[in-house]
């Protein structure tokens, strides 16, 4: 079944991947007292031009899991693989022909690009880095092509990144990911920093492009709206665990987890007619240090719906019969039984 | 008749010395509040948002001038004042809360320093009594412990924790108005709920006001009772919230609720943007800061710019209008 090709062979696939950072102390950093565990045990996979997002506060371990995925770190522990290719322990020179194909756009248009590069060499240095660029005449065409695709005019090429506005620096960004063809795109707060007039232009540019050139993006993001609109399936974080993950619909319409719940409760509409009778479920206290994370459930000490259980041991993510998954004693396996008793003979 | 407003801004302008000369940031701005009233001033980077809320408290430095204009609180004008007597203002009757509760908050003075100086300062009480205004004023802002807290600096408190340390601040001299400038920008979201909640909560016990400085769409259809959209230095359009959410008249304000995605629940269709880029203010057009972005603009939107009125009761716009 054709379904079942693609689920078969996903572009992404991340198994139980732990990184810790160790936390030192002394003259020489040599003496480790803690660890970090920015994640801890996810595991999620990407299907070719799918848009898959990581949501969740900070120190979720969102940013982290991306930076794993393109190898800016290395994993502690668990299984990355991009196209089938295991790629967690690949040294700098094998990762070379594996980063043209997955590349990143980063949050800040305003740091993330060379003060004193033009805008044409500044797209092109990907192309340039690795040797693509010997024939001038196609390397030209191939800066102008990319900047067309973005919507950066051709008068533009010539100019520095302080002469242009946020917005037209994040399509300098997406030009520059685009340039060696890449089939995933690691998209770390891509519209945060921007102007919500812009914040638009740039959601569209990311969607066209998509169609376009069949990316598959995974979209790191906080902003639950922008999440909603652009995503296929959605996994929100918390404290370096996956604790729900669904296609985009069933997590935004019936939310599982009761940290998913208040998550979008506290996000406001942007209606008065919905949010003067709209319940809000405010949730107690702040995120935990993940330096030292909560016993059993890492959200039971903010949980209106914590039992006994949930102080001591931690849930396992599992999944409902429609494969939607939460990671919370709620469901687990009082529910599991009831839907095996369920089915007849 | 007393007037019902507790802050009148009158035809404000504003004006900041630049590289490339001096650039007008506000523009002829009336703005009002009443007491109990949640008023949002919303707009993009640029739009002269901040500003008017800083030349409100006379901080605008000196790169800054008021190149006209009134400020009228309780009736006198804050721009006449000399430094003294704005300082009584500042933090007594009107209190500022900053975005940015990591930069605002003195590194090496503790929380119950922080918090009980102004007592002290404005009220002239004795230490110990300002000390237990303060301890009372983080139990109420519900900083947990707060009596064994008086003594930890703000490297000890987290984000969320520190933007309640500076509401406490604000609140220790019972102002009549406070404004807050992006309070919960640099927060996360289930905090930005709590903090924000508090604050409305706080300022409906008092009765004071509240001006809301935001590009939040969401925090405002949350939290103001009315609305003031600023473009390019001025107001381009105000209105009580639910009517200009369910009423937007300015081809602007219709172009940002646009931009906002997933309200109408049709995911991953094209957003409706608005073209083009925000205004450079050293730069701006001789009419309408907006016309090159609109979408219905004629000859005399960029010839003329618009001034603000009536459309409706409780209603305005700058717009030469269209069909």
């Amino acid at each position: 079944m054709a379904m079942n090709e693609i689920e078969s062979d996903p572009l992404l696939q991340v198994e139980d991947l732990k990184v810790h950072f160790p936390v030192t102390e002394g003259v020489l950093g040599r003496k480790q007292v803690a660890t970090v565990k920015a994640v801890d045990g996810v595991s999620f996979s990407l299907r070719s031009g799918e848009t898959f997002s990581l949501v969740g506060e900070s120190g979720c371990g969102k940013s982290t899991t991306a930076l794993s995925v393109m190898r800016m770190l290395t994993p502690t522990a668990g299984r990355i693989a991009f196209a089938g290719e295991d790629i967690t322990r690949h040294t700098p020179a094998m990762m070379r022909p594996i980063r043209r194909q997955i590349q990143m756009v980063y949050q800040d248009p305003f740091s993330s690009l060379n003060p004193r590069m033009k805008i044409a060499d500044i797209i092109g240095e990907p192309l340039v880095v690795h040797g693509m660029a010997s024939d001038k005449t196609f390397y030209r065409k191939q800066v102008a092509e990319l900047m067309d695709l973005v919507g950066l005019l051709p008068n533009m090429a010539d100019r520095y990144p302080h002469e242009f506005s946020g917005g037209q620096r994040q399509r300098v960004g997406i030009a520059r990911a685009l340039a060696l063809r890449p089939r995933l795109i690691v998209c770390d707060e891509p519209v945060s920093a921007l102007d919500v007039s812009i914040q638009a232009q740039i959601i569209n540019l990311f969607m066209d492009l998509q169609q376009e050139l069949g990316l598959t993006y995974l979209f790191i993001a906080h902003d639950i709206s922008v999440v909603r609109h652009m995503s296929d399936r959605v996994a929100v974080m918390y404290l370096g665990k996956i604790v729900e993950m669904a296609d985009r619909d069933a997590l935004f319409d019936s939310p599982r987890h009761p940290y998913t719940q208040a998550l979008l409760s506290a996000v406001p509409v942007a209606d008065p007619a919905i949010e003067s009778h709209r319940p809000q479920q405010l949730i107690v206290g702040e995120v935990p240090s993940v330096r030292n994370p909560p016993s059993g459930c890492r959200f039971h000490p903010r949980c209106v719906q914590a039992m006994e259980q949930c102080s001591q041991t931690a849930p396992e993510l599992e999944a409902n019969q429609q494969g939607h998954l939460t990671s919370c004693h709620l469901y687990g396996s009082a529910e599991g039984r009831l839907a095996s008793a369920e089915v007849p003979g | 008749m007393s007037n019902p407003n507790l802050l009148e801004v009158e035809d404000l302008s504003v004006s900041f010395r630049t590289d490339r000369g001096w650039v007008r940031a506000v523009d002829s701005v009336n703005l009002h509040v009443a007491p109990g009233e949640t008023l949002a001033i919303v707009g993009e980077s640029g739009s002269g948002k901040s500003v008017t809320a800083l030349s409100i408290l006379r901080l605008l430095g000196d790169s800054g001038q008021v190149d006209r204009g009134r400020i009228l609180f309780d009736g006198s004008d804050l721009l006449e004042l000399d430094d003294a007597g704005i300082r009584k203002i500042r933090g007594d009757r009107i209190a500022m809360i900053f975005q940015e509760p990591m930069s605002s908050l003195n590194p090496v003075l503790t929380i119950g320093k922080q918090v009980a100086e102004p007592i002290q300062l404005h009220r002239g009480l004795p230490w110990s009594v300002a000390l237990e205004h303060a301890t009372e004023l983080l139990r109420k802002v519900a900083i947990p412990d707060a009596e064994h807290r008086l003594g930890d600096y703000p490297h000890l408190f987290s984000g969320g924790m520190r933007q309640r340390v500076m509401i406490a601040m604000a609140l220790a001299c019972d102002p009549r108005l406070i404004i807050a400038d992006e309070p919960t920008t640099a927060l996360d979201v289930t905090v930005q709920a709590q903090i924000l909640a508090l604050l409305k909560d706080l300022t409906r016990e008092t009765n004071s006001a509240l001006i809301l400085i935001t590009h939040d769409l969401g925090v405002v259809a949350r939290y103001a009772d009315r609305v003031a959209v600023m473009y390019g230095g001025r107001i381009v359009e105000s209105a009580p919230a639910g009517e200009l959410y369910s009423n937007p008249q300015h081809p602007y304000t219709r172009g940002l609720m646009n931009s906002i995605p997933g309200l109408d629940g049709s995911p991953q269709s094209r957003l409706i943007t608005i073209e083009g880029q925000p205004p450079d203010l050293a730069n701006l057009p001789p009419g309408c800061a907006f016309a090159p972005r609109c979408p219905h603009a004629s000859n005399v939107c960029h010839d003329q710019k618009p001034a603000l009125e009536q459309i409706a009761e409780h209603h305005l716009r700058a717009c030469h209008g269209y069909e």
